[in-house]
């Protein structure tokens, strides 16, 4: 029997040769077979992110999508140990249950691919690690992982981390594979800190009047004792009548002025503590009641996860960009991005989703070179249907990068695992 | 002590000195590039100090691109490195090799930015813990993990050895809290990994690079995050009658929703000595002491406290205090810092422990340690970071006693085990070093060791810097010592230990 046809034979392989293996030891079995037969492979999930990222070019393609379910979830220890493409709504829904959450927020995709929710899985969303705006108090997807084990390009099961937070034993190696892309390993099994939910929340809505102003708010709001567990700045200002149009119904609350570019800062805790933060951040902000308006916990809630599922460039056919950079050039960037693109600021003023048109790509190398200068980066994260890829999806500069060969190496000498996907060559 | 494998020794390196010594000089400052017996002696050891080797040299170059000059020299004539910061690492991290220089980072001791708009500090890695928070507090800044040695260590080592501390549950450890390194290589190539802003795209190789323990690279610049100071803390005692019902008590604090800034735990033998030790008011009677810090807004802390006190009573808590000012907050945590120095004046030497549990497994974990203790015949006191699971257990012994030193290690080894089949690890906090690297095995396979190791050897492919470290040289599972402090040998007597 030929070896491709032992692969055949053992493991499961749908109608276009898809791999599906059922358990950690297909995947090892699986990948031990195209290591010795230099045949690369796309790894996935349930397939909601695969979108971000070049295209990998592969032989194969291997879906860990039956690598599901909760292997122990323990509250009192505050961790929960799944398959590693469990599904992100399945994992909420049983933290929920005793009052847990992931707190780092995880970002619905499908919005801005398909219109609707698809949050994917929990090895998607290591695998990319972007958190949502809970961020800049909480940390991101890495800072919640505690281990997690997978199968390297060679085919061997490897594991790093576990179940205790305080662990230095070895090389960090959960850090590595978060936002890897699936690069370095096919994960098998995640570790997560899990922490409990707020009682309640309270969202403040200011509509200030100049970039100074926004900056100047987010300065004082990220410097305040009285912390605040989300802030967002989104504008009015766009000659895109569409995104106004969209803008305006997406953000649809009672408390909620339209027409009007606004911050929104959110305030988790005890409904005592929220009053009482509230109050003092006023103060500290110097606004009058006259000035803002307050989104009660029914308003709240659902005002950030729209906020976290990008509902505002939903469905978009433009180019989608995530840039991260230091908060002190924002209001820069601000008065750049201004009636130029589409666009709302997150994570207390670090993190822009910027919609390039995709008439207008050239900019993109623009917006790079401002996001370097600036002391960030930036990411496209979905690209039209024009793009030609002439400008990277990612920056990496010269040294980064041969560090990156070097680690990926180490993990995948023979480059099977999504070959390509971050940069050519990793 | 029993012996510790090193790695071979290059003779052809020794025989060198002279000319080695001198290609050094000529790449920093001559008075930099130290070689007399008695200058290298400070450098023999670092705060494990039970192991002692003098190096072939020690140089302490002044800025990056000398760090990156003298790296691209050891590189090319294939001399090993050892880097070292403060020295103040429980592990054994930064013990000198025969024919390794020790390459110092103490004088990078300048911060050099504090960016308060973008809420970070960019200092060299020499500059301690405790320094870049003075450097902020008069701001109302400060910076998170307090590793108790905090006075002492030096930032550049917290990013080696992923340093935490007390308040680590609630605000994490050092690779949660830094932003940005600059790091020069074995060949000498200089790199930074994130900056200023969240989350570097790409592989997170400052994540790889904090907890490496000096085997990757040598950190010169590190951008930490500075949080704002909480405008109220406040800490609660409580003694309870009972190892099960105080350590209920503890999980079910965290079950109910609770992020303690800091929870601490001793048992009756350590609440004793330190008692003793530091007169700090303890409850005597009790047989296990909790402290809970809280942190927050006024009305915050007010109704965490509530949910506490209810649920300490609801577990038979015995006393119950709170601390009502700043002065009596602190004096709660006086006996808890004491801890190891107190353990030293009831012994000729402690060995001091660093497992992580799972937080539920506390009263299982106390009672095993008890168990040993008994069959080892030796006293022990215990103290536990229970907001995270960890556990460090204080051995105490006699180590001219050669048949106690020995049961003193097995003792060790056996509650490092212990803490492994609890579903813990064998280091918390203090690192893996030489300390415990062949305790390595009883967490990893084969396929995980060789994944690290070839991590290594794709970044320094002589394997020069800090060989002999954290992954075990031999390839097998020997018992070795742990942390071993006889009284008079502590390198660092008057710094706090938890």
């Amino acid at each position: 029997m030929s070896t491709k046809n032992k692969i055949n034979s053992q493991i499961f392989q749908d109608s276009n040769n898809v791999y599906y293996p059922k358990d950690e030891a297909e995947v090892s079995d699986l990948i031990r077979e195209l290591y010795k037969q230099d045949s690369p492979t796309e790894i996935i999930g349930n397939n909601s992110k695969s979108f971000i990222g070049n295209k990998t070019q592969s032989a194969n393609t291997t879906s860990l999508s039956k690598i599901a379910g909760i292997i122990d979830y323990r509250p009192e220890e505050l961790y929960i140990k799944v398959k590693a493409c469990t599904p992100i709504n399945e994992i909420e829904q049983v933290l929920s249950e005793n009052n847990q959450e992931l707190a780092f927020e995880p970002i619905d995709f499908g919005y801005i691919e398909e219109g609707k929710s698809n949050k994917g899985t929990i090895a998607g969303y290591l695998s990319c690690n972007y958190a949502g705006s809970r961020r800049f108090k909480v940390g991101s997807v890495r800072d919640h992982v505690l281990g997690f084990k997978g199968v390297n390009g060679k085919g061997d099961i490897i594991k790093s981390g576990g179940t205790v937070v305080k662990n230095v034993t070895g090389y960090d190696l959960s850090k590595l594979i978060a936002g890897s892309f699936g690069t370095l390993v096919a994960l098998t099994e995640i570790t997560l800190k899990v922490l409990p939910k707020k009682d309640s929340s309270k969202t403040v809505i200011i509509y200030p009047s100049n970039f100074e102003q926004i900056y100047d708010f987010f300065n004082k709001l990220s410097s305040s004792s009285s912390e605040i567990s989300g802030a967002v700045f989104v504008p009015e200002q766009s000659k895109d009548k569409d995104f106004v149009t969209k803008k305006n119904s997406v953000f649809k609350f009672n408390d909620l002025k339209s027409n009007v570019s606004f911050i929104a800062f959110r305030v988790e805790g005890d409904k005592i503590s929220i009053e009482e933060k509230i109050k003092n951040l006023k103060k500290e902000l110097e606004l009058n009641n006259s000035d803002i308006s307050t989104l009660d916990v029914y308003q709240s809630e659902p005002f950030w996860k729209k906020v976290n599922n990008l509902e505002v460039f939903e469905k978009t056919e433009h180019n989608l960009i995530r840039m991260v950079i230091p908060p002190a050039n924002g209001s820069k960037l601000c008065k750049h991005l201004e009636n130029n693109h589409n666009y709302f600021v997150d994570w207390c003023g670090s993190l822009f989703w910027i919609e390039v048109n995709s008439k207008k790509e050239e900019n993109i190398k623009d917006l790079k070179k401002m996001a370097k200068d600036f002391g960030g980066y930036l990411t496209v994260i979905k690209t039209s249907s024009e793009y030609d890829y002439g400008e990277a999806i990612f920056t990496v500069d010269n040294v980064r990068l041969m560090i990156s060969e070097k680690v990926k190496q180490s993990f995948d000498p023979k480059r099977i695992l999504n070959p390509g996907k971050m940069y050519r060559g990793v | 002590m029993s012996e510790i494998a090193l790695p071979k020794i290059d003779s052809s390196i020794l025989n060198r000195k002279s000319e080695i010594v001198k290609n050094l000089s000529k790449l920093t400052d001559k008075e930099n590039v130290l070689s007399e017996a008695d200058e290298l002696r400070p450098y023999e050891t670092d705060a494990l100090s039970v192991y002692t080797q003098t190096p072939l040299a020690v140089v302490l170059p002044e800025n990056t691109e000398e760090v990156s000059e003298i790296l691209k020299y050891c590189y090319s004539e294939n001399i090993k490195v050892v880097p070292r910061g403060a020295g103040t690492g429980l592990s054994g991290g930064a013990l000198p090799l025969q024919d390794a220089i020790l390459l110092g980072l103490g004088k990078f001791n300048k911060i050099l930015e504090i960016d308060y708009e973008n809420k970070c500090v960019v200092t060299q890695p020499g500059v301690t813990n405790l320094g870049i928070t003075h450097a902020v507090q008069h701001k109302g800044f400060y910076y998170a993990p307090d590793p108790s040695s905090q006075l002492a260590c030096s930032i550049g080592g917290n990013v080696a050895e992923n340093s935490g501390g007390v308040h680590s549950l609630k605000y994490g450890t050092t690779t949660n809290n830094i932003l940005g390194v600059q790091m020069v290589m074995m060949d000498g190539t200089i790199c930074r990994f994130g900056g200023k802003s969240f989350d570097q795209e790409g592989y997170d190789l400052m994540g790889l690079i904090c907890g490496s323990e000096g085997l990757l690279g040598v950190v010169t610049e590190v951008t930490v995050k500075i949080l704002k100071t909480p405008e109220v803390v406040r800490a609660a005692l409580i003694g309870f009658p009972s190892i099960k019902e105080g350590g209920d008590a503890a999980s079910e604090i965290i079950s109910s929703g609770i992020v303690p800034a800091g929870m601490e735990i001793m048992d009756k033998a350590l609440i004793e000595a330190t008692d003793n030790f530091s007169k700090a008011g303890y409850p005597r009677d009790a047989e296990l002491l909790l402290i809970v810090e809280l942190d927050g807004t006024d009305s915050e802390v007010n109704e965490l406290i509530k949910k506490v006190e209810a649920i300490c009573k609801k577990n038979n808590c015995s006393s119950l205090k709170l601390s009502n000012s700043e002065k009596e907050r602190l004096s709660f945590w006086a006996g808890r810092k004491a801890a190891f120095p107190a353990c030293g004046a009831m012994a000729p030497d402690y060995y001091c422990m660093d497992g992580s549990i799972p937080r539920g497994k506390l009263a299982e974990a106390l009672l095993e340690i008890k168990k040993l203790s008994e069959k080892y015949e030796l006293p022990v006191a215990n103290c536990f970071h229970a907001g995270d699971g960890n556990l460090h257990p204080l051995i105490m012994f006699d180590g001219n006693d050669k048949e106690q030193l020995r049961k003193t290690e097995e003792f060790g080894s056996e509650i490092l085990k212990t803490c492994v089949r609890l579903g813990g690890v064998i280091t918390g906090e203090h690192g893996v070093g030489i300390e415990k690297r062949e305790l390595m095995c009883e967490m990893f396979n084969d396929k995980d060791i060789q994944q690290q190791l070839s991590i290594k050897k794709s970044l320094d492919e002589k394997n020069l810097l800090n060989p002999g470290k954290v992954y075990p040289i031999l390839r097998k599972c020997a018992e070795e010592g742990r942390v071993h402090v006889h009284k008079k040998q502590d390198k660092f007597p008057d710094l706090p230990r938890f």
